[in-house]
């Protein structure tokens, strides 16, 4: 019943199998333990997938693209873990320091959000950042202030696109990590944003990062989707509606 | 109703068993997430004394959601087998405990008295009860079903092998498997999570499953966790499954947000019991954990443990091979930390093994919640005399649904910890392979080229 194979193609075999599997295959044993190389792989990786969760953006990150800085309700990472409702919200100060200082009624409204990742945010947004602002530029669109907010989740987007009065918003923000990467972002978009709109009427782009969907070429299919969303007058399943519409006229 | 407990510094009043079931729990984020956990440790406590001196009547009587509006209420309620009631309805929660945990109640006391519990008076034990309260009494338990193995019997511990692959790909999936198989896990199933859930997909992972099982004459099971209905396709038209899997929530509102209700889990059984490839009788695997209902809006203002409770009262009318709780996959906002995650492990093993179903756990983390590996590991080690089974991947890394649970290794370690081994029929096959020699692995063991393929 078993198949032993040969001592050379044994080893050809094994490295097949761990090169071409993206699980942790092959890895032998120290009687029933994993190998002290391997468990310190896997332990660093975790490392990493939860500095990026547990660190924050820099200031000069924020600086240095231009963004204006406000905060959720969230006083903390532990608050932002445990209560998604507070990331989602801003303070009326807030609200009101946003109607004071930014632009109103853009036709887009760009933010960046922390998330679960600000490693995400730091390999990320220098390269990203200025593709959209151009493009979006060049399609004659008129994008406000852009917005850093820290603690945020997806929907502080409906708060601040209607406290701004926004015809339509882009958030981009960390992904949770995984083991493979910690770099990935977001970006999620809706055509008039408020609160309480729900998931499905929203678009996204996922998996951005060096290693899956480039900065560059992410930055060219938000700026299409956001164009046509403001063509369309729709986002997220209305907006995959009205292409069907489009596509039997 | 006004319940009150004179606990502590000062009275305290509470307005309906609902309330007091969720300020009784120990503290959980989801809970106070849903606004009903208790506001204070003394608060908690005082719900806990409360909790103590209600009988078993009167949470028969209130169950958490009307039995007029939910479903899952009427399969809890209508499966208590009145005369069995009638001799503990007047036991109150706290005596219910003392007579849990005494040395002299054995597994069949218990369970002389299950078919006259509801899994509100299951979960209503289980807050009063310490975490040592909880390993105690769900290791007395022993529960076993029989698939094309059998699972639970006692001084064995079984696996899940769960070789997933971000691309469904269908060599990637069995090399895992092949690498598991090499480190003595897999005879609680060899189950699959598709990315893609679509009958194609369902069908071709268990056909390779299958194949695998099939060659090298594996006494287990295989399953393709893709939803209830895909699966039931898949088999109409002669996929070969030996398990049917849905994930379960506690109330009807949550199971409609999984797009199952019990007319569709009643056809998949049935279906299961005349189609499935496997021997039986038991052909059917769940998956639950606490704060789902949350997650989906279909929680009715009731507390996390308490809900999960129903799930396995749902579950038990389809009287489940395996049925397992994924327990720290949801989320820092239900379960906050490693504290968190293994309390509620705890909990739900015994609740599942107290509604005397065949009850395993996967102990797993996601990268945004406070907890790691050693968390699990604990938790494991904590359950290896409780639970029937646990999740392994390879090196506790999952890379399709990006979370970590225990490791392949896992396994050997705890039967060599606790003095366990795997399901009878699986460790002769084991031995008969040379992987496993008197409970320990061998020289050639964890190498998948022990097993032909790509």
């Amino acid at each position: 019943m078993t198949t032993t194979n040969p001592p050379d193609d044994h080893d050809d075999r094994l490295d097949r199998i761990a090169d071409r599997n993206p699980s942790r295959l092959g890895v032998g044993r120290a009687g029933s333990r994993p190998r002290t190389q391997t468990l310190l792989e896997f332990r660093s990786d975790h490392g990493i997938a939860r500095d990026a969760v547990q660190s924050h953006v820099s200031d000069a990150l924020v600086e240095e693209m231009g963004l204006f800085a406000i905060q959720t309700l969230v006083e903390d990472k532990d608050a932002y873990l445990a209560r998604p409702d507070k990331g989602r919200e801003i303070a009326a100060e807030t609200a009101e320091l946003l109607r004071e200082e930014c632009q109103q009624s853009p036709q887009v409204q760009l933010i960046v959000a922390d998330g679960l990742s600000s490693t995400a945010i730091e390999k990320n947004i220098p390269d990203l950042l200025p593709i959209l602002l151009d493009g979006l530029d060049q399609r004659g669109l008129d994008v406000g202030t852009p917005i850093f907010v820290t603690y945020g989740r997806v929907d502080v987007m409906d708060a601040i696109g209607e406290e701004l009065d926004a015809e339509s918003c882009l958030v981009l923000i960390g992904e949770r990590p995984g083991l493979a990467t910690a770099e990935s972002l977001s970006a999620y978009m809706v055509y008039g944003p408020e609160r309480g709109t729900p998931t499905a009427k929203k678009t996204v782009i996922s998996n951005i990062h060096a290693g899956g969907l480039p900065p560059v070429e992410a930055g060219a299919e938000i700026v299409d989707l956001i164009a046509e969303m403001c063509d369309k007058q729709a986002s997220g399943l209305d907006l995959t509606a009205a292409d069907r519409e489009f596509a039997k006229g | 109703m006004v319940i009150t407990s004179a606990i502590g510094r000062e009275r305290t009043t509470f307005d309906s068993v609902t309330e007091v079931l969720a300020k009784a729990n120990e503290r959980k984020t989801g809970d106070e997430l849903a606004g009903v956990a208790a506001r204070s440790d003394a608060e908690r406590v005082a719900a806990k004394d409360a909790l103590s001196q209600l009988t078993l009547e009167t949470l028969r009587e209130n169950p958490v959601v009307p039995y007029e509006d939910d479903e899952v209420t009427r399969v809890i309620q209508d499966a208590v087998r009145e005369p069995v009631y009638e001799r503990i309805r007047d036991w109150t929660v706290g005596e219910l405990r003392e007579f849990l945990v005494d040395s002299t109640t054995t597994d069949e006391d218990i369970s002389a008295i299950r078919p006259g519990l509801t899994s509100e008076m299951i979960a209503a034990v289980a807050k009063l009860m310490s975490d040592m309260d909880l390993v105690l009494v769900a290791s007395k338990l022993t529960v076993t079903a029989r698939c094309n193995n059998t699972i639970g019997e006692p001084g064995r511990l079984s696996f899940r092998l769960q070789p997933n692959d971000p691309g469904d790909d269908i060599e990637n999936i069995l090399d895992s498997t092949r690498e598991g198989l090499a480190y003595g896990v897999g005879d609680a199933v060899i189950g699959v999570n598709p990315v893609t859930d679509n009958v194609a997909t369902t069908t071709e992972i268990l056909e390779a499953t299958r194949g695998i099982i099939d060659e090298y004459e594996i006494p287990t099971q295989n399953c393709c966790l893709s939803h209830v209905t895909t699966q039931m396709d898949a088999i109409r038209e002669g996929a070969p499954a030996d398990l049917i899997f849905q994930s379960l929530a506690g109330t009807e509102a949550g199971n409609d947000e999984f797009g199952v209700d019990v007319a569709m889990l009643d056809e998949a059984y049935e279906l299961g019991t005349r189609r499935c490839s496997s021997a039986g009788p038991n052909v059917m695997y769940f998956e639950t954990g606490q704060g789902s209902e949350l997650s989906g809006d279909a929680h009715h203002d009731v507390d996390q443990v308490t809900l999960e409770a129903r799930c396995y009262g749902l579950a038990k009318r389809y009287d489940p091979f395996i049925v397992n709780t994924v327990v720290g996959f949801i989320g820092p906002e239900y379960l906050y930390d490693g504290k968190q995650v293994i309390r509620a492990g705890l909990e739900d093993v015994f609740m599942g093994k107290l509604h005397g179903i065949s009850m395993g756990i996967d102990a797993c983390y996601t990268n945004h919640i406070q907890a790691d590996q050693n968390d699990i590991e604990r938790l494991a080690m904590l359950l290896a005399n409780a639970a029937n089974y646990f999740i392994t991947v390879p090196m506790g890394d999952d890379v399709m649904l990006n979370y970590q649970s225990n490791s392949y290794h896992d396994a050997a370690s705890l039967w060599e910890l606790h003095d366990l081994r795997p399901a009878a029929a699986f460790e002769e096959w084991l031995e008969e392979m040379g992987i496993m020699h008197e409970g320990r692995l061998t020289e050639k063991a964890g190498d998948p080229t022990l097993f032909a393929g790509g």
